[in-house]
């Protein structure tokens, strides 16, 4: 059978598949399930300083092609939350935190007070008044944000971008530029549904984020865009549903991919997915390097 | 699924603070399966079936108040029937109850008699006063009443109940109410485990099994996918009956 195993942004994964962070994430249980259940490494749920309830209900709502959701990003604070990642971190599965604030000193306090195996940089959350893509839309703040965890964390870190912008290539030059180890491309897209017996936007936040299979393509550009023009990894995510998606999403030139919208299916996802990457390796004669960027060299 | 817009056809008064909404929607659920009911401009909240195609609320906090404020013709977003319901197995079943957590059970002993299968009941109240399907459960078969003020039935707890009771006699026994009474049920009857079935509530949001707010420890059971329904044997060493998590996904005490 060919290696699966990637070294991406300072962590050696012994297969691309990760979990997305929001997806399950919440618990040391969850995230320790995912892990035994084939991913090559796994993302916690956005973590905060203090903390948050997230928005009303309804969270979620799934439309044709994909799923919209604005949790607000929830979470008891990263004191709190050290005990879930210590209890998911045992099965050598690398745990990477995922952490959000509203300044740089704030992403920094966090980077200083967590343990985790890597921090992604939650600077893409379309639906977060204060935190997210309004920090992350900015290259001058992404490059500072990026400088002040580097500047504070012994661990890699990672900056997850948001697709909500002109050029994400600009983003992923300023999170390089403050030292990034990698980048993770996409966030949701913003996006909205309205119920039109009412009237109402159905998110109690009335905006949210887009995910799943409608924003692929997006994702498979942004990936293409970036991977082409930074020294950094890139790291794919956005609509991974099945072993195809994630060949092209590598082929685009993601180092790894991260899962998120396709768990709906069940924790087997992760098996799909690397067993049907292995055999088609196998089929193509192919290893991991090869496949990572193929389409960015097909000039 | 978008929600569906469920109207409202007829309100039922079950106790000052309960009622029963009935919707014009055919959803055929499973007694233990619930639907997500969004209160327009409030919250969207989980709420068990009390019938195929009522749910029974308690009007506790904002969304509760909200959804128990209407009336006939309004309507409300429905996402369901969700999760896992009961499953009828054997001949003669218990069901044990507490407060509003009563509502599946009695829409359970309803399809049980139906097919021919011996119903007996367990459930109790905080007072008379709160009580709720007293006919509903005496259709069914022999029924137990505790309340916790002596007000009607045996004054006690519903595990005060447990003693009227042999519980070797029972098939299956089906639970629902309030944590900590199912709690004391289960660890009171721990030999019995393999057979109870567990009707739990966590805090949920998505409702489709990607958020993890409803995570169990510690094996990561998703209770809105996997659940609600759990076999009390699988709850023996969870962390059900000690600690639960709230909105933020931090540890919070468990309700009585």
């Amino acid at each position: 059978m060919p290696s699966l195993s990637v070294d991406v942004g300072g962590l050696t994964l012994h297969n691309p598949v990760m979990l997305a962070a929001g997806i399950l994430g919440t618990t040391g249980a969850s995230l320790r399930r995912a892990a035994q259940a084939g991913a090559g490494g796994v993302v916690t749920k956005s973590i905060g300083v203090e903390p948050r309830e997230g928005h009303p209900g309804p969270n979620i709502v799934t439309v044709d092609c994909g799923l919209l959701n604005a949790m607000g990003l929830p979470n008891p604070g990263y004191k709190e939350f050290q005990e879930e990642i210590d209890f998911a971190r045992v099965d050598g599965v690398p745990v990477v935190a995922s952490i959000f604030g509203s300044s740089a000193a704030e992403f920094a306090r966090i980077a200083r007070g967590l343990k985790a195996d890597a921090f992604e940089l939650n600077l893409s959350c379309p639906h977060a008044e204060k935190y997210g893509s309004e920090l992350g839309r900015y290259p001058d703040l992404v490059e500072s944000v990026t400088g002040a965890v580097k500047a504070s964390a012994d661990v890699p870190v990672w900056v997850k971008l948001t697709p909500n912008t002109a050029d994400i290539v600009e983003l992923g030059r300023a999170a390089q530029s403050g030292g990034a180890d990698a980048v993770v491309a996409i966030n949701t897209l913003k996006a909205m549904a309205i119920d039109i017996e009412t009237g109402y936007p159905i998110l109690g936040n009335r905006f949210g984020g887009l995910s799943g299979q409608a924003v692929k393509p997006v994702a498979v550009r942004c990936v293409y865009e970036l991977s082409s023009n930074l020294d950094i990894p890139v790291i794919g995510v956005g609509g991974i549903s099945s072993w195809e998606v994630a060949a092209e999403m590598i082929m685009a030139g993601a180092k790894a991919v991260q899962v998120g919208t396709a768990l709906y299916r069940g924790y087997d996802v992760f098996k799909e997915i690397t067993d049907g990457l292995s055999s088609y390796l196998e089929r193509k004669s192919l290893t991991m390097d090869e496949l990572c960027g193929m389409a960015v060299r097909r000039l | 699924m978008k929600p569906l817009n469920a109207v409202i056809q007829e309100v039922r008064s079950e106790a000052p603070a309960i009622r029963t909404l009935c919707f014009d929607l055919d959803l055929d659920p499973a007694p233990g399966q619930y639907a997500m009911l969004w209160v327009r401009g409030v919250d969207e909240i989980p709420m068990s079936f009390s019938g195929e195609n009522s749910i029974t609320v308690n009007a506790v906090g904002d969304a509760t108040n909200a959804l128990f404020k209407l009336g006939a013709g309004s309507s409300v977003g429905l996402r369901g029937p969700l999760g896992n319901g009961f499953v009828l197995r054997g001949k003669k079943i218990l069901l044990i109850g507490g407060g509003v957590g009563v509502a599946p059970l009695a829409f359970l002993g309803e399809q049980a008699k139906n097919a021919g299968i011996s119903v007996t009941s367990l459930i109790g109240f905080r007072s008379s006063e709160d009580m709720i399907f007293r006919y509903r459960f005496q259709n069914l078969g022999d029924v137990i009443l505790t309340t916790d003020d002596g007000s009607s039935g045996i004054h006690g707890r519903v595990a005060a109940g447990l003693e009227e009771l042999d519980l070797f006699e029972f098939s299956q026994i089906y639970l629902c109410g309030p944590e900590l009474m199912m709690w004391d049920i289960i660890s009171r009857a721990r030999d019995q485990a393999d057979k109870i079935q567990a009707c739990i509530n966590r805090y949920f949001k998505c409702a489709i099994g990607i958020c993890g707010s409803c995570c169990l420890d510690p094996d990561g059971t998703r209770v809105c996918v996997e659940g609600p329904v759990i076999m009390a044997d699988r709850l023996l060493n969870s962390e059900f009956g000690r600690y639960r998590r709230g909105p933020t996904g931090g540890k919070g005490q468990c309700r009585g």
